[in-house]
């Protein structure tokens, strides 16, 4: 893996006219956990996709930069918050889809060492309808590890499991992941307060960085730096962006 | 359970078509009671499964070669949005015209031996074979081809590993409709003009007043329709399971 450059994002976005949003600049360090809070339909997704080269059907106009001043396309992993396994292969041919799909061989031993990674090793030879939601969730985090990028983006992957589902799935990324530049879009005050290293909450027009405790991610889900941070995160969604 | 219900059925018609024939008390060259058919069919096993098999060859023939013109149009439609705009009009308007009135003039291009009933099954199952399979490759849930974009796949590949695999449910249920659909296709150009097949034996039956081996020869082609729909409805099960992983 080549070493996680920082993003650098600006600009406006609309779709069909309508402005999603505008004047939007976020820094994304290298090798950092950057979390992007915010309610639904204020366009955190479309920053996300913009980066990943997937809104083929936005209007953008601003830089996507990566800071060693190297093309993104080909250094990104996407997960979202469907599995997107493919019900038809195994799980270690799920894993490895990518060298299919680039034409090229797929490792399937490294696909196996990954599963095992997440926990799956006692799984290797069920198909995908057979796990639950957050053995699916593992499953696509190796997918991810799989294709060994610098740069992680990920769109509320956790956001479909429950509570403690969740909280083990943070660990695992944070663990898996780390040392790559990862953006995390989520809708989840807690889950932004466990992982962001950066936490930048988006509303309509704008973005506003939040502090964040000294304490190394992921932060535990009790410790009371996490449950402040939380806290705050929470009640600033919930009053809405001030004037 | 689905064969006691299937036979519940048959014997409700039996019973129905019995009671019809004591009630109006109908001569059996107008309807012929289920027994007079029943032992017309096993009196003439041999005839009825000679003309039988000729309908099936063409039946099958016409399901293969339908079906592999029907995926190839249609994975050429997914790939090209200019030939869709072209063709798709012209694959509707194909079928406003009645395969029926068809029938005469494929017998006059292609004579009446084999092949112009093979072409009348082929005819019939290209649409709905092209369509559903179509259908399929167009709709393949847009986040397994975000997946793949971030990946860099190959458009090829994409077809290969994503695509025609989540399509392949549609297709089954193309070829199930292409199972029903091609047998009549294969009778009505019999009608028209044959020397074999049941239908050539159902006009011949008819026209000698022999209503009890029109009726059985009937009763066979419905049973031949009936094992390809099940076979082939079998295979769409299959292909949903698998694409599902149900």
């Amino acid at each position: 893996m080549s070493p996680a450059p920082g993003i650098g994002f600006s600009g406006a976005a609309s779709v069909e006219g309508t402005a999603l949003f505008s004047g939007l600049t976020l820094a994304m360090a290298p090798g950092r956990w950057t979390c992007l809070l915010g309610a639904s339909g204020v366009g955190k997704t479309t920053v996300l996709r913009l980066i990943a080269g997937l809104a083929a059907h936005v209007d953008f106009e601003g830089s996507i930069t990566a800071t060693d001043g190297q093309p993104l396309q080909d250094r990104i992993a996407y997960m979202a918050q469907s599995d997107l396994l493919l019900p038809w292969l195994s799980l270690p041919e799920n894993v490895a889809i990518g060298a299919r799909l680039r034409g090229g061989r797929p490792d399937l031993a490294r696909a196996r060492d990954l599963l095992a990674r997440v926990g799956l090793g006692d799984h290797l030879d069920k198909r995908p309808a057979a796990l639950s939601g957050g053995q699916r969730q593992r499953v696509a985090l190796a997918r991810t590890l799989m294709e060994d990028r610098p740069v992680i983006l990920l769109d509320e992957p956790f956001s479909a499991l429950d509570a403690r589902t969740r909280a083990d799935m943070q660990d695992l990324a944070a663990t898996q992941l780390a040392g790559r530049t990862v953006l995390l879009v989520t809708h989840d005050p807690g889950e932004a307060a466990r992982l962001g290293e950066a936490i930048h909450v988006m509303a309509p027009g704008s973005a506003r960085s939040f502090d964040v405790p000294p304490v190394p991610v992921p932060r535990p889900v009790d410790h009371p730096d996490t449950l402040a941070l939380q806290g705050r995160l929470h009640a600033f969604l919930r009053k809405g962006a001030p004037a | 359970m689905r064969l006691r219900h299937a036979l519940a059925s048959f014997a409700l018609l039996i019973a129905v078509w019995q009671a019809v024939v004591w009630l109006a008390g109908l001569p059996h060259f107008i309807l012929p009671s289920p027994l007079r058919v029943f032992t017309e069919l096993w009196d003439s096993r041999a005839l009825i499964g000679e003309h039988a098999l000729v309908t099936l060859g063409e039946v099958l023939l016409g399901m293969a070669i339908g079906t592999v013109l029907g995926i190839a149009t249609a994975l050429h439609l997914a790939l090209s949005p200019r030939a869709r705009q072209l063709l798709g009009p012209i694959l509707v308007f194909s079928q406003a015209i009645p395969v029926f009135a068809l029938a005469p003039v494929l017998t006059l291009w292609l004579g009446y031996g084999l092949w112009s009933k093979i072409a009348m099954a082929v005819l019939i199952i290209y649409f709905p074979v092209t369509s559903s399979f179509l259908d399929g490759l167009l709709n393949t849930p847009q986040g397994y081809l975000d997946l793949a974009r971030a990946m860099q796949a190959r458009p090829g590949q994409v077809l290969l590993r994503i695509r025609i695999p989540a399509a392949l449910p549609n297709l089954g249920t193309g070829l199930k409709l292409a199972a029903v659909y091609a047998p009549i296709g294969a009778v009505i150009g019999e009608w028209v003009g044959a020397s074999r097949g049941l239908g050539y034996l159902m006009l011949l039956a008819n026209g000698r007043a022999k209503t009890d081996l029109m009726f059985a020869a009937v009763l066979a082609l419905c049973a031949m329709s009936v094992v390809l729909y099940l076979l082939f409805d079998a295979l769409s099960r299959h292909l949903a399971a698998r694409a599902t992983g149900g």
